[in-house]
């Protein structure tokens, strides 16, 4: 912690939410609830889907107002709540994971949209740029305030809804899992803007279910669980297990289960992928997949993971390299033809590219293998799917009230459970994962590593992407690293030494050349 | 403190309260608005709600549910069917031009559903391999389609007083007439296909996720064949009703904006624009609103640019309706 921080800590925190409890009809959202947050510090607000952080910040923002007794100090006075625009006028200021920015417009126009400086009424043009261009240089970043927002980056748009934040004089500022989409380098550069916020005195609340961004980031980290606050960490004692065990509240010895036989040289290759190219980004990838295998492929964002699943699963068009299944040749060149070799693929974007959020759990667990349950004339055999749902909503605890119930009213990590279910019931030799746990709470996490585990005991081979190391390492019995389009080099554990989360980060970045 | 208390909890009751009705709306679809209608249309005119004239506005709406419930098909996949009214033309006058064949005129019914289905075919071949648009591909074929109709009677009326299928569009069967027996017939074969069989589930599936229904194995170039192939199929039978009906057809005036009555009518009922959700029997409702609507007006001696008038609004508040009930699923 820098000397400036340390100085402020000493002083009354910038905010104080005290006994805050939320309640939504029968439901309590919040219970209790108490926050207190410095200037210059960043807070990291951790817990698992659910927990309550989000409401909380609603709380904060004025979009709810809390429950009687619950009071907001800023500054040690007590602050208006359940009001969007006192809360903003008072220094606070939220930036949602879905960015709210109108593309065709400059970096300048946004970062004063609605808030616009006049003179006689109208626009201030010159004043709205040179305004924008002094906010923008405080953040030290690289485009300018004409530049149209559909020309920058995601990483970028970010920084202008932070510039945003700041042109409004925020002292508040609350991000909301900020790097879920952004690249590496994005992500470092969002780091180094967080730093300099502090160095200025604003104070950042910092919501996030990844690790390793609290460990770098965090000056005090608070966990929710179950709408109840649990706690608050100091730097100086964060650990993995001790935050695991406050969010999910019991101790998480085996969070990461890895009870199958690590594969040796002799077991039989389930998938042999050779020269596979794109013609874009892909060059001649290639290789082995072993039966009972959890081969894990890494890189960066952009390095070209997802877009080789999608070729091996045929639903984009390769133009060269070939695919052995069991040792023999195989040309795919549909899912459809995928999945009746028995290749089965979990997509990253569970909502955009998995689901069908207005159709049933039982539908969606059984719409792979519909044709294979139908009855003469191509009527549906409703009981089949009725069976298959209730047999997975068993067996991967799937938490739903009814297997008609329309898979968009699940949370994160039952909707994954959901399509983990559709995908076994093809019964697939081959199975690619995409991020399986991404926006998945530590709850479902563990239950899905244990379900990977499981899967390979049974022989069956599995394809990894992930882009948490820790994950990787935790599951894995090999890893790939891909980088810039091919496969730059393997990891494998060497004798009783864990997988080297070093040697995958040099092999990511290309460090290992130089 | 209290004061705050219950404020809070009187706008919670409120909210509940309205989230209730919601999807209570959602549930029942336009049901009571068409009980509605039918109620305020006897209150002006007794003659309303009499045997006859309900015979007449079943008869009435018969071809716009035909073609309608083939647009359910395409709607439910998120696509659109502009040329149903054009392919109805087109397949009424190949009907009565057939019916002219001497003892194969019978042969002018199947003759009709043909001609339909193919040109639906050639729409969902050019949607669903070429990808194109389906508003451009159907909006094409409507102007391309009213075309072949003229051609087809070198742009006259062509006549047949003695059509030997004439019993399709006059007659009836226990006192139901066979228009109306044929548009039952095709909501419950709908219902059944939409509802009862893996190619339904598809189709829902595709609407609510094309990608995903590709990444799923679902061969959804097909189902959108199908879909359109229905929708022209369907337009070739409401072809079929309508000659049997006037004992003739016109290539130019036959059908004009047919596919907008259709398009109401789905929406009328419930099926969401852009796919993925909605149901045959919302799609019967909003047929026999937008027939009430019309019979009821005339019935009130509401002046036909009134009725014009009248039907649009009705067809924007259903949209605002529509807007209303997605609210409530996005809630539930």
């Amino acid at each position: 912690m820098s000397a400036i921080a340390q100085a402020e800590t000493a002083r009354q925190p910038v905010l104080e939410m005290r006994h805050i409890s939320k309640t939504f009809g029968a439901i309590r959202a919040l219970h209790d609830v108490s926050l207190s947050v410095h200037a210059g510090e960043l807070h990291a607000l951790m817990g698992e889907n659910g927990a309550g952080k989000s409401t909380l910040m609603k709380v904060l923002s004025g979009a709810y107002r809390p429950d009687a007794g619950g009071e907001i100090l800023i500054d040690g006075m007590p602050a208006a709540t359940g009001d969007p625009i006192k809360a903003r006028a008072s220094g606070v200021a939220v930036i949602y994971q879905e960015l709210s920015l109108a593309p065709n417009l400059t970096v300048a126009q946004n970062i004063f949209l609605g808030n616009e400086p006049r003179r006689f009424g109208i626009v201030d043009r010159d004043q709205c740029t040179r305004r924008a261009s002094e906010i923008i240089k405080r953040l030290g970043v690289s485009f300018s305030a004409r530049d149209m927002v559909s020309s920058l980056s995601l990483g970028e748009r970010q920084l202008v809804e932070i510039a945003r934040a700041l042109s409004t004089n925020a002292r508040i500022i609350v991000m909301d899992e900020p790097t879920t989409s952004l690249t590496s380098g994005e992500t470092d550069r969002l780091f180094e803007v967080i730093a300099t916020l502090k160095s200025q005195g604003i104070a950042i609340i910092y919501i996030s279910h990844r690790m390793e961004e609290v460990y770098q980031l965090a000056d005090r980290v608070s966990v929710l669980r179950d709408s109840g606050y649990v706690g608050t960490l100091e730097r100086a004692d964060l650990s993995a297990s001790r935050l695991v065990s406050m969010m999910v509240g019991r101790d998480l010895s085996a969070f990461y289960k890895k009870d199958h036989r690590p594969p040796d040289e002799k077991r039989a290759v389930a998938l042999s992928v050779r020269a596979m190219s794109d013609g874009r980004l892909l060059k001649n990838c290639s290789f082995d997949l072993h039966k009972g295998e959890v081969l894990a492929l890494a890189g960066l964002v952009g390095s070209g993971r997802t877009e080789l699943a999608r070729l091996i699963f045929g639903a984009d068009r390769h133009i060269s390299g070939t695919l052995e299944l069991d040792g023999k040749p195989v040309t795919i060149g549909s899912p459809r033809e995928a999945l009746d070799a028995g290749i089965a693929y979990l997509t990253e974007d569970r909502k955009e590219l998995g689901l069908f959020l207005d159709m049933s759990i039982s539908d969606n667990i059984s719409m792979g293998v519909l044709a294979r349950d139908s009855r003469a004339g191509g009527l549906r055999d409703f009981a089949a799917a009725e069976r298959r749902a209730s047999k997975a909503v068993a067996d991967l605890s799937i938490r739903t009230s009814s297997v008609q119930a329309n898979a968009g009213s699940l949370s994160g990590g039952n909707q994954q459970k959901v399509l983990l279910a559709r995908l076994l019931e093809t019964e697939p030799k081959v199975v690619i994962l995409d991020e399986p746990t991404r926006g998945v709470d530590v709850g479902a996490k563990s239950e899905i590593y244990r379900l990977i585990d499981n899967l390979a005991k049974q022989g069956i081979a599995i394809l990894m992407i992930s882009s948490e190391l820790p994950e990787v390492i935790g599951v894995a019995d090999r890893v790939l690293v891909m980088r810039d389009g091919t496969i730059s080099g393997e990891v494998t554990a060497s004798q009783g030494e864990p997988l080297s989360q070093e040697e995958i980060m040099e092999l990511a970045t290309g460090a290992a050349q130089q | 403190m209290t004061d705050k208390a219950t404020e809070i909890s009187a706008v919670g009751q409120a909210t509940g309260t309205s989230r209730r009705l919601r999807t209570a709306f959602a549930a029942l679809g336009m049901l009571p608005v068409l009980i509605l209608l039918a109620a305020g249309f006897q209150f002006l005119n007794p003659r309303f709600l009499t045997e006859t004239n309900l015979l007449i506005v079943t008869q009435q709406s018969s071809i716009n549910i035909v073609l309608a419930a083939g647009m359910t098909f395409v709607i439910l996949t998120g696509g659109i069917d502009l040329s149903v009214g054009a392919i109805l033309a087109a397949s009424a006058m190949v009907a009565v031009i057939v019916s002219l064949v001497p003892d194969w005129g019978l042969l002018g019914v199947p003759a009709a559903i043909l001609v339909g289905l193919g040109f639906g075919l050639i729409n969902g071949l050019l949607i669903a391999y070429i990808k194109l648009p389906p508003f451009i591909v159907t909006l094409g074929s409507l102007t391309a389609v009213r075309g072949v109709a003229r051609l087809l009677g070198q742009d006259t009326t062509v006549f047949n007083s003695d059509l030997p299928f004439d019993f399709i569009g006059n007659g009836s069967l226990f006192g139901i007439p066979w228009l109306v027996i044929i548009a039952l017939s095709v909501v419950v074969l709908s219902w059944l296909v939409l509802k009862r069989t893996v190619l339904g589930t598809w189709i829902y599936a595709v609407g609510g996720n094309a990608e995903a229904a590709r990444l799923t194995g679902i061969k959804v170039p097909l189902v959108l064949l199908f879909v359109y192939g229905v929708s022209g199929l369907l337009a070739g039978l409401g072809g079929a009703m309508s000659a049997a009906r006037l004992y003739a057809a016109n290539g130019l005036q036959l059908g004009q904006s047919y596919e907008l009555d259709a398009i109401a009518a789905v929406i009328l009922g419930g099926t969401s624009f852009v796919g993925g959700v909605g149901s045959i029997w919302g799609t019967l409702i909003g047929g026999l609103i937008i027939a009430v609507l019309s019979n009821g007006l005339i019935l009130a001696g509401v002046s036909d640019i009134w009725q014009y008038i009248i039907k649009g609004l009705v067809i924007i508040v259903a949209v605002a309706l529509d807007r209303y009930r997605l609210q409530a699923g996005a809630r539930t």
